[in-house]
């Protein structure tokens, strides 16, 4: 009796190379880029472009962390979790963030601005413990940092979707917004 | 930078480019390195190196003075780090506002700035040139030495530094199995943590009759509190393409694949940067150095699942599939990627291949019997020189720990040092000695891993240490063998117990014997060694776990429901900044009079005790 | 035909047999959990553990996947195997007691009692559902989907499957919940009605001898019986 060693699924590739350079999980990086999340008609699009079930996409989609089948916030958190971080207190530090924001690692905030997420490690455990908001990291945190953080990112944020809105509306002038008033 | 140059077609004209690039840049030319690497642009090294050529601009020196933006330097706690070349003299912490001063003074007129010099935390000693500081002195950095004069946007600093030469003399001057025999006679160990011998995976590769092969570079550097490998990557990424070539042409694959994990887009950034400037230098694609050898590379990234990293589950997900690891036979060398016979190997170990191939004969001086050559460690947690740091296999971990690291932060007691990531295990002080050596550290019931190596002081608390590596494993593993999957769940939930106050004395045993069957009985590695941070812990930190079940106590302060704040009435000032802090409104008190914590109400945030300047918060 | 040593007999089985169906063949009842002939095996369940390799560097593979080899000691009943398989057995009754299949197989192994949290799940992902639709009915309507702790079985975005043809293959095939255990409703989780097992051999001779099913000998004994030293 021949048996398959272990479950091998079927692929329907035409071609490794051409998957190699440009795979499932790239595409479905892609998909995610643009959207913000993976949508679920795209996925079914996507199914039937390269004749792969639709359960194997949501499988997939499912297995890694790093793919969102709801729309992720504008501003994405990041937390690391990694060993470094923790032994220097990134636990408390994270857990400061959820009190403030109000979701837990995973989640968005009601109003869509914010998505907290717990990565295992980024891989600069010198800053640890590391918290990157939108791209920017923030080095050596701790609990009692982060309300001053979030303030400070948040008119970091508004100054640039003023300084954009602005761009967009064609003014010529140079002058550059400077942020809502302080209350 | 260079404007377009002519194929690189035979060896000849590699070398004839090689010469050139020396003349034109000699060994003694003055140029300034600024860290690049994360742990430095964080603290704004990329501003400090546009001000840098502003300076030298305004002062005309452009032409006579390089400024290189570099890799991974090292010292990362000295960030950002800044290196006149070719003395070396190291600059550490440097702001903006130090900028002119270092052109005048240093690179100009050849003087040292006494504020910015490297001082040892202990003695007080002040150290001028890189290889002087403790830290770097017994370290050996044949591979993350280079980092230092390259540019890693520029294969023209590889180049000069002799690069592609290990490629040009294996293609041209030896056979795979020259090329196989060379390595296994290197003893060159896998890097990415089972050590297992890269001469015989390739051996066994190259032995299967196929059209087509595959050769991967795992760099899914999953374990945290590593990042040697991203360094390297995004050091100098033609390091590990050398190798990975050199690799493909012994086992007889013509595509190499780089599986990179998606939370470092630097390196991938740098990788496609390199991998093009080899192809448009000719270095990569067909007819390579004229040798009829064609070989081309593709970077893949992953999605966030630490079990990627092992090798048929990255196999798997290489082809678009969950990334679940499958029992072995077949092995990887016979059935690999879409079923051909295919090697993976680590970014560091691949690293090591051009070394190797150019000078096998020193490379085999370095290191133990079994375990040869150098090895990355990135050495974090609570210790005083935190970094990378790069050492003869062999060396102690106390000689790393305390005379590269320079002993623990804050005067405080060493307690337990951790090596090889969730699959390792942590080690006491008695174990300082351990050399570090693949089967040493696995008999003491640790492992080498891919290097990642956390110093923890008497702050910490090893139950908490061996739960934080169960709940990583829980959301890590794949889920597929019932062994794993409910073996780590139920694991954990003892040991949450135990830092919870609820544990009982027969969860020891339960949980000795629970992982004892984990180990034997799961599928893959991540499962066989889940049950190593309980085990280790057990075994050298027992007394914490009965601490925690009979006397309910924590000796390192650590978990949430055995320990107290309390303020202490006599260095209390009255202050407020605490009562004004508290998330959940715990502290009382009138200005100026001593504070009060309601244990009720307290969460353990640890807010008020970062927040106090009077020492007046005690945590017990 | 490749040649192996199972148990200490010299046995010959076809390419690509694996250890388990060579141990049934030979008439070693090995117990399992996710697998099913009609149906490929993934090793998912481990109850069908068999220690192979020479002493002093073996290992503990499951049968359903490991393909016959040429020269390959087997155990099947090793004194590691018992331990794993009933701690195993242990960790399946603490989290799906409801389960006749499971209950026989702690009776049948002497599993008595249950040292870990008592959960009531439904499912023990052991895939043969997801397996049976796609491969049995060229469904494929239900997999596996998350990861790790919250691994389940369910259909594309969790909703009405448009692939499912309600042929009822998953529920037939199910261990969980195609039999409910229903003997007397113990106060335990574990109920040990139906059958007992608890070989003395094991201790003496480090391999339980009665791994050909049922050896009446210590079924029907309340004493341990008395083992000769000497040989026939």
């Amino acid at each position: 009796m021949n048996q398959s060693f272990g479950v091998e699924q079927k692929n329907n590739f035409k071609g490794e190379q051409e998957h190699n350079n440009h795979s499932i999980i790239t595409m479905l990086h892609e998909i995610q880029e643009e959207y913000n999340y993976l949508p679920e008609n795209v996925l079914r699009e996507l199914s039937k472009e390269k004749n792969v079930p639709l359960i194997d996409l949501y499988r997939v989609a499912t297995f890694y962390s790093l793919f969102s089948l709801t729309p992720k916030g504008k501003h994405k958190i990041v937390t690391c979790t990694g060993t470094a971080c923790h032994v220097r207190g990134s636990e408390k530090v994270t857990e400061e963030i959820s009190r403030t924001l109000g979701i837990e690692p995973g989640e968005t905030t009601e109003d869509g601005e914010y998505s907290l997420e717990a990565v295992n490690c980024l891989g600069a455990c010198a800053l640890a413990p590391l918290v990157v908001i939108d791209d920017q990291y923030h080095a050596n945190m701790t609990p009692g940092q982060i309300s001053s953080l979030l303030k400070e990112s948040k008119k970091e944020m508004q100054q640039e979707e003023m300084q954009q809105e602005h761009m967009k509306s064609n003014c010529h002038c140079s002058r550059v917004p400077i942020g809502p008033k302080e209350k | 930078m260079r404007s377009l140059q002519q194929k690189i077609k035979t060896v000849a004209d590699l070398f004839q480019l090689q010469e050139r690039l020396k003349a034109e840049q000699p060994v003694d030319k003055r140029y300034i390195a600024v860290c690049g690497d994360t742990g430095c642009s964080v603290w704004g090294s990329k501003s400090i190196k546009d001000v840098f050529q502003e300076c030298l601009e305004y002062k005309g020196l452009e032409g006579q003075v390089d400024i290189k933006f570099t890799g991974c330097l090292g010292l990362c706690e000295s960030g950002p780090v800044v290196i006149i070349c070719p003395e070396q003299v190291f600059y550490q912490k440097v702001k903006e506002e130090d900028v002119q001063e270092i052109v005048e003074k240093t690179v100009q007129q050849g003087e040292v700035i006494e504020r910015l010099l490297y001082q040892d935390t202990a003695s007080g000693q002040k150290y001028v040139y890189m290889d002087e500081i403790p830290f770097y002195e017994k370290q050996q950095r044949i591979l993350m030495g280079d980092n230092l004069k390259i540019d890693p946007t520029s294969i023209y600093d590889y180049l000069a530094l002799g690069g592609y030469r290990a490629l040009a003399r294996a293609l041209t001057k030896m056979t795979p199995l020259d090329i196989i025999e060379e390595v296994k006679q290197s003893k060159l160990r896998g890097r990415g943590g089972a050590g297992f011998s890269a001469g015989n995976k390739w051996k066994e590769c190259y032995d299967m009759n196929a059209d087509t092969k595959y050769m991967i570079c795992n760099a899914d550097e999953g374990d945290p509190g590593a990042f040697m490998d991203r360094s390297l990557l995004e050091g100098n990424p033609h390091s590990v393409l050398e190798g990975l070539m050199i690799g493909g042409y012994a086992v007889g694959a013509n595509e190499g694949i780089i599986y990179v994990r998606a939370e470092y887009p630097t390196a991938v950034e740098k990788i496609k940067q390199a991998l093009g400037q080899a192809e448009e230098l000719g270095l990569l694609g067909a007819n390579i150095l004229g040798s009829g050898f064609d070989f081309q590379i593709s970077v893949t990234i992953g999605a966030g699942a630490f079990v990627s990293g092992e090798t048929s589950a990255m196999i798997a997900s290489i082809e678009g599939r969950v990334g679940e690891p499958r029992q072995k036979p077949p092995r990887l060398a016979q059935r690999g990627l879409w079923r051909r016979p295919t090697v993976v190997n680590n970014v560091e170990s691949l690293a090591n291949v051009p070394y190797i191939i150019r000078e096998g004969t020193r490379y085999r001086q370095t290191g133990t019997e079994k375990s040869k050559g150098t090895k990355i460690f990135s050495l974090v947690g609570k210790v005083v020189n935190t970094g990378l740091v790069e050492v003869p296999l062999g060396l102690t971990l106390r000689e790393i720990i305390f005379e590269i690291g320079g002993g623990i932060k804050d005067g405080k007691n060493f307690k337990a040092v951790q090596t090889g990531g969730p699959s390792g295990g942590c080690l006491p002080e008695y174990l300082l000695d351990t050399p570090t050596d693949f089967e040493e550290l696995n008999d003491v019931g640790s492992m080498m891993g891919s290097g990642g190596m956390i110093v923890m002081d008497e702050e910490t608390c090893m139950v908490d240490v061996a739960r934080y590596f169960l709940r990583f494993l829980r959301d890590e593993s794949c889920g597929k063998c019932f062994s794993c999957r409910e073996g780590i769940i139920r694991m954990l939930e003892i040991v949450d117990d135990i830092t919870e106050g609820t544990g009982t004395p027969g969860h020891i045993e339960l949980l000795r014997e629970l992982a004892g069957v984990v180990k034997d009985s799961t599928l893959c590695g991540l499962g066989q060694t889940s049950a190593n941070p309980v085990l280790s812990t057990l075994r050298y930190f027992e007394d914490e776990y009965w601490s925690h079940i009979k006397d309910k106590k924590c000796p390192g302060r650590v978990c949430k429901a055995l320990i107290r704040f309390t303020i202490d009435q006599q260095n209390c000032t009255g202050c407020g900044v605490c009562l004004k802090n508290c998330p959940e409104e715990a502290i009382s008190g009138e200005k100026k009079e001593a504070h009060v914590i309601n244990p009720e109400l307290c969460s353990r945030c640890g807010i008020c005790l970062d927040k106090c300047k009077f020492d007046a918060i005690i945590k017990s | 035909m490749i040649e192996m040593i199972l148990n200490g007999l010299e046995i010959s089985v076809e390419r690509g047999t694996t250890l388990l169906e060579a141990a049934r063949f030979y008439g070693i009842e090995i117990p399992t959990l996710c697998y099913d002939e009609s149906l490929s095996p993934i090793g998912a369940c481990r109850l069908c553990l068999v220690e192979i390799g020479p002493a002093g560097r073996s290992r503990l593979v499951s049968g359903c996947t490991y393909p016959a080899q040429k020269g390959l000691e087997i155990r099947t009943h090793s004194k590691r195997v018992m331990e794993a398989r009933k701690l195993l057995i242990e960790m399946y009754l603490a989290t799906c007691p409801s389960s006749k299949t499971i209950q026989d197989l702690a009776s049948k192994h002497h599993v008595t009692r249950v040292r870990f949290k008592q959960k009531h799940e439904e499912c023990i992902l052991c895939g043969l559902c997801a397996r049976m639709c796609e491969e049995q009915m060229q469904a494929k309507a239900i997999e596996f989907i998350g990861r790790g702790a919250d691994l389940r079985i369910s259909t594309f975005f969790d909703k009405k499957s448009e692939d499912c043809r309600y042929c009822g293959g998953c529920m037939y095939i199910c261990p969980v919940c195609e039999a409910r255990c229903q003997g007397p409703q113990e106060k335990d989780p574990v109920c040990n009605a139906c059958l007992n097992l608890e070989p003395p051999c094991l201790d003496q001779f480090q391999d339980a001898m009665c791994y050909m099913d049922p050896c009446v000998a210590c079924e029907q004994g309340e004493e341990p019986i008395k083992l000769s030293d000497d040989k026939e």
